[in-house]
């Protein structure tokens, strides 16, 4: 049985004026059903672009190439048509900020409904009904009222909670949460995780987590992958990449959280320095540059990750020895 | 909020008299200063007779008094008689004037609005492609071209050369006669229109809750509709104040030019002839409608606006 989404050698570039930035460089990897895969890197890996081009949402300067499969059918650089059947109702997109990712000028009842008119036949009261529904089921203090409110009017927090109630509502089978809780506090942060491993659990959806903190993922996913210059360069389970990290970038970032860190004796040093340029492509590996454990080897020869084999694996030289 | 929205009314009216005191002043004194008479043109009129007519008029009163005596008149509501207009006083010819002005500008104006709009949207729509490159080239020309060039090229082309339309006259309003002067009206403003809502458009395009919409599954047609529209309008509807006092002065001009009854026509021919009180009462009166709807576009913009709407209720 083919994988819930099945990605190879993605790439996504963008026109820059007269260069070419490349965001996301040759992925490969599976969504199996019902898991929950976290994506972590730094701010400006890919992570959000890598799902963007999968649901056909990049910006218009952006080129996607590869192949994404959803279920075995192609579905990257499709026919809007064809997008159109699958976003929202086999595949939900929750983004960042909830304020400028809700329609300012709709009610947020009508923001929510819509996509249950649109692909499950409601009408207008069934539609309604269902968004009342939805948004009991994330918790939403005063559903009814909140119906007719406009996003202005919402906390981040309850903002958050409509956009997972407007991306949950047709029940797709996968939900990509694109850092759903970086905008919010602590508190609330923590209840939207749970809220998500709740929506996990009793719909059965499987889950990517897009986020920069390893921490936020380690709570909710079975899987993680680790992303750096538009690259993978570490798979495994939640518990193979914290106990046993392969690749100095993820020991890096293991390193630079807060409570395994605790210990100044033990202390890794945090990662030094900036990430690669997007413009440009060295040849070797891409984390050379701040890698401590550099080789001459690593600066020509590129160290590769093939993830869809679903093994505990990074793209470094250490592990090829 | 609707209370501060009131006030915000109120306090625009209060500023607007002092603007307005400060049109009526300029033009009076504008007006005397252009060298020539009111009777200039009846040239060989008795020195005894024009003296005459100068202090039935009050014209032979110290400056300074006929425009004290005038604000007082026109506060009473008075704009005097006309000068050249013999029978008339002012309002009767202002009320003669608007209606064909209001009609000639209410239509180039939803002409303006419903084509400039359009065009704007399908130009964002289909962006850098040849439909955008090609209105927006022609916006560009329509903003340059004033429209009293236009409209003569227009009645030289279309009713001369093709014999399609009447060059000039009212003909009781007949569409044939609209067609010309709508035209060269409703142009410079339907290209900034077409440009701004572009702009918006463009603008809106780019935003996160578009993303939203389409990562709904939403076909873009409702995309457009539902979650586009409303707020690319924003700018175009700060925009319809500016573009409604454009269309009322560019009509004095081109009322002249095709020949049409409305106040543009009095106000060319008053100032011409030095019909002090007609021009007076025609700056007067006009300047009150631009403030007037300036002020309606700047509450529809911020009606636009949730946030204040909201209030209403
Ligand atoms: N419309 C765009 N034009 C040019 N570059 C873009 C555009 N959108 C994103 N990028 C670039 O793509 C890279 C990856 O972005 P993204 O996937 O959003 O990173 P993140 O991992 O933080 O989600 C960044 O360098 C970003 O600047
Ligand atoms: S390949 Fe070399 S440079 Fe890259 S992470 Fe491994 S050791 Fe460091
Ligand atoms: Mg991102």
């Amino acid at each position: 049985m083919s994988p819930l989404l099945e990605i190879r050698g993605l790439s996504v570039r963008f026109d820059v004026g007269d260069a070419t930035l490349t965001a996301v460089r040759d992925l490969s990897f599976d969504i199996a059903e019902g898991q929950c895969v976290g994506i972590v890197g730094e701010s400006g890996a890919g992570k959000s672009q890598t799902f963007l081009a999968a649901l056909g949402l990049l910006a218009e300067n952006a080129k996607a190439e590869g192949s994404v499969r959803y279920r075995g059918r192609e579905i990257l650089n499709v026919p809007r048509r064809e997008l159109d059947t699958l976003r929202g109702r086999r595949i939900a997109m929750v983004f960042q900020d909830p304020l400028s990712g809700l329609t300012p000028t709709l009610r947020v009842g009508r923001q929510i409904e819509e996509a249950a008119r649109r692909h499950l036949g409601m009408n207008a009261r069934q539609a309604r009904a269902k968004a009342r529904e939805m948004l009991e089921t994330v918790r939403m203090p005063d559903a009814e009222h909140c119906l007719d409110a406009y996003p202005f009017e919402l906390s981040g927090g309850m903002r958050q909670r409509v956009m997972i109630a407007l991306g949950m509502i047709c029940r797709p089978d996968l939900l990509i949460a694109d850092e759903p809780t970086t905008a919010l506090d602590v508190t609330i942060q923590a209840q939207i995780l749970g809220l998500l491993a709740e929506m996990r659990r009793e719909l059965n959806t499987s889950i990517v987590l897009i986020t920069h903190d390893l921490a936020v993922a380690a709570g909710l996913c079975d899987r993680i992958m680790i992303l750096y210059n538009g690259r993978l360069m570490e798979s495994g389970t939640t518990s193979e990449v914290f106990t046993s990290p392969k690749h100095p970038y993820t020991a890096g970032l293991l390193a630079s959280l807060p409570s395994l860190a605790s210990d100044p004796a033990t202390d890794l040093p945090a990662i030094s320095g900036q990430p690669p340029d997007a413009f440009v492509t060295t040849p070797g590996c891409a984390f050379a540059e701040r890698c401590l454990q550099v080789m001459d080897r690593c600066r020509i020869e590129r160290p590769v990750l093939a993830a869809h084999e679903g093994r505990h694996a990074a793209a470094c030289h250490l592990n090829t020895k | 909020m609707l209370r501060r929205m009131l006030a915000f009314t109120l306090r625009r009216l209060v500023v607007a008299i002092p603007t307005l005191l400060a049109i009526a002043t300029a033009s009076f004194f504008l007006m005397r200063a252009a060298p020539g008479g009111p009777f200039d043109t009846e040239a060989d009129l008795d020195p005894e007779v024009l003296e005459n007519l100068y202090t039935a008029y009050g014209l032979d009163k110290p400056l300074l008094e006929q425009y004290g005596v005038y604000l007082a008149n026109v506060l009473k509501g008075d704009f005097g008689p006309s000068l050249v207009y013999e029978d008339f006083n002012v309002t009767e010819l202002i009320a003669i004037g608007l209606p064909v002005s209001a009609r000639l500008g209410v239509i180039a104006m939803l002409v303006a609005l419903l084509l400039g709009g359009t065009c704007g949207i399908v130009a964002a729509l289909r962006h850098n492609r040849l439909f955008d490159h090609a209105t927006m080239t022609m916006a560009m020309t329509g903003i340059a071209i004033p429209s009293f060039v236009t409209a003569p090229i227009l009645a030289l082309f279309f009713g001369l050369y093709l014999k399609l339309l009447p060059v000039a006259g009212w003909n009781d309003g007949a569409a044939a006669n609209m067609v010309l002067p709508v035209i060269a009206l409703a142009l410079p403003q339907l290209a900034i229109i077409a440009r701004l809502m572009r702009g918006g458009m463009l603008e809106v395009l780019r935003a996160n809750f578009v993303r939203t919409a389409r990562a709904k599954g939403l076909p873009e047609r409702q995309v457009v509709i539902n979650h586009v529209l409303q707020s690319a309008a924003v700018p175009l509807v700060g925009y319809l104040g500016p573009a409604l006092a454009g269309i009322m002065t560019g009509s004095l001009v081109i009322e002249l030019i095709f020949d049409l009854p409305g106040v543009g026509r009095y106000f060319i021919q008053g100032a011409l002839n030095r019909d002090y009180p007609l021009v007076m009462g025609i700056v007067i009166v006009y300047g009150t409608l631009i403030i007037l709807l300036n002020l309606l576009s700047d509450l529809a913009y911020a009606a636009l606006d949730p946030r204040v709407r909201r209030t209403y209720r």
